[in-house]
């Protein structure tokens, strides 16, 4: 089970109003190689893999991944809370803006629907780690595109971190992927 | 807001972070003993600050003790503080 814990992972602070910025991070809230895809890709593989240790790693990113997809809400909310109809109309938020106001809503910074396609699961633990160490990569270049078109310092130190803990699950599940090779390996009499 | 609780909440963040830290690491090299004393004075630490805050703001979990009122409702929300404040 899960426990709401009342605090984010990482201190969100937002210097401006600017809705145009708030519509393209929800690329990462509802988006292909986004946060909600992450964390349910990861919850999703557990029941298939064979180490304990893949275990516990799989359902510790998976449920870190769901408070980032907190942090990017709160990012986009606070990019556009105190925005006036005049300063959305004419912005990419505007056609978000008349479907669901000012709420985040899980789809790319295109508008299309977050969808399970996104994710894999194979009940294949080989193919899974490896689906699992490309979706940290393409997460990690995800963010450095969302940098580079930032200019809000609050937003950019936000997504910094962001950035730095895809490196880091990146890490982990290669180490993963080590042990469970070994494992499937020490498990083969010919 | 109360600056002071912005204050402390953004120490319990920091302590509970490197917990995010240590665990992630101990799930794939759990025979490392030194990452896990650093762990568990980071627990013993996490939960020091965690009754401190309680004490004072309401519970940060629903399934912890409040006082009179329930105090788990009580705003702000993590997507409400202003972090800028400490």
């Amino acid at each position: 089970m899960w426990i709401y814990e009342k605090k984010l992972q990482y201190p969100v602070k937002v210097d401006t109003c600017n809705p145009t910025l708030a519509a393209m991070l929800l690329e990462q809230f509802g988006g292909a190689d986004g946060e909600l895809s992450a964390g349910i890709r990861y919850l999703t593989q557990r029941w298939t893999m064979p180490t304990d240790r893949a275990k516990g790693l799989l359902t510790d990113i998976g449920t870190e991944e769901l408070a980032h997809w907190e942090i990017i809400g709160t990012l986009a909310w606070k990019l556009v809370k105190d925005a006036s109809e005049e300063e959305i109309k004419g912005t990419p938020f505007e056609a978000h803006y008349v479907n669901h106001g000012k709420s985040p809503f899980p789809h790319n910074a295109a508008g299309a629907p977050w969808t399970a396609n996104y994710i894999q699961s194979k009940g294949d633990p080989i193919a899974d780690l490896h689906e699992d160490m490309a979706a940290e990569q393409k997460a990690r270049a995800t963010y450095e595109y969302l940098i580079q078109i930032s200019d809000d310092p609050g937003v950019i130190d936000t997504l910094r971190f962001l950035r730095q803990r895809e490196i880091v699950h990146f890490q982990r599940f290669g180490e993963a992927l080590m042990i469970v090779q070994e494992d499937l390996d020490s498990r083969k009499f010919y | 807001m109360d600056r002071e609780q912005v204050c402390l909440l953004k120490e319990i963040m920091e302590v509970s972070f490197v917990l995010d830290e240590t665990s992630l690491y101990l799930d794939t090299h759990p025979n490392d003993e030194r990452a896990l004393r650093l762990h568990n004075n980071y627990a013993q630490k996490y939960s020091e600050i965690v009754s401190l805050y309680e004490a004072k703001y309401g519970p940060l979990q629903n399934h912890n003790m409040s006082q009179y009122p329930w105090a788990y409702i009580n705003g702000p929300w993590p997507w409400e503080f202003d972090y800028r404040l400490c």
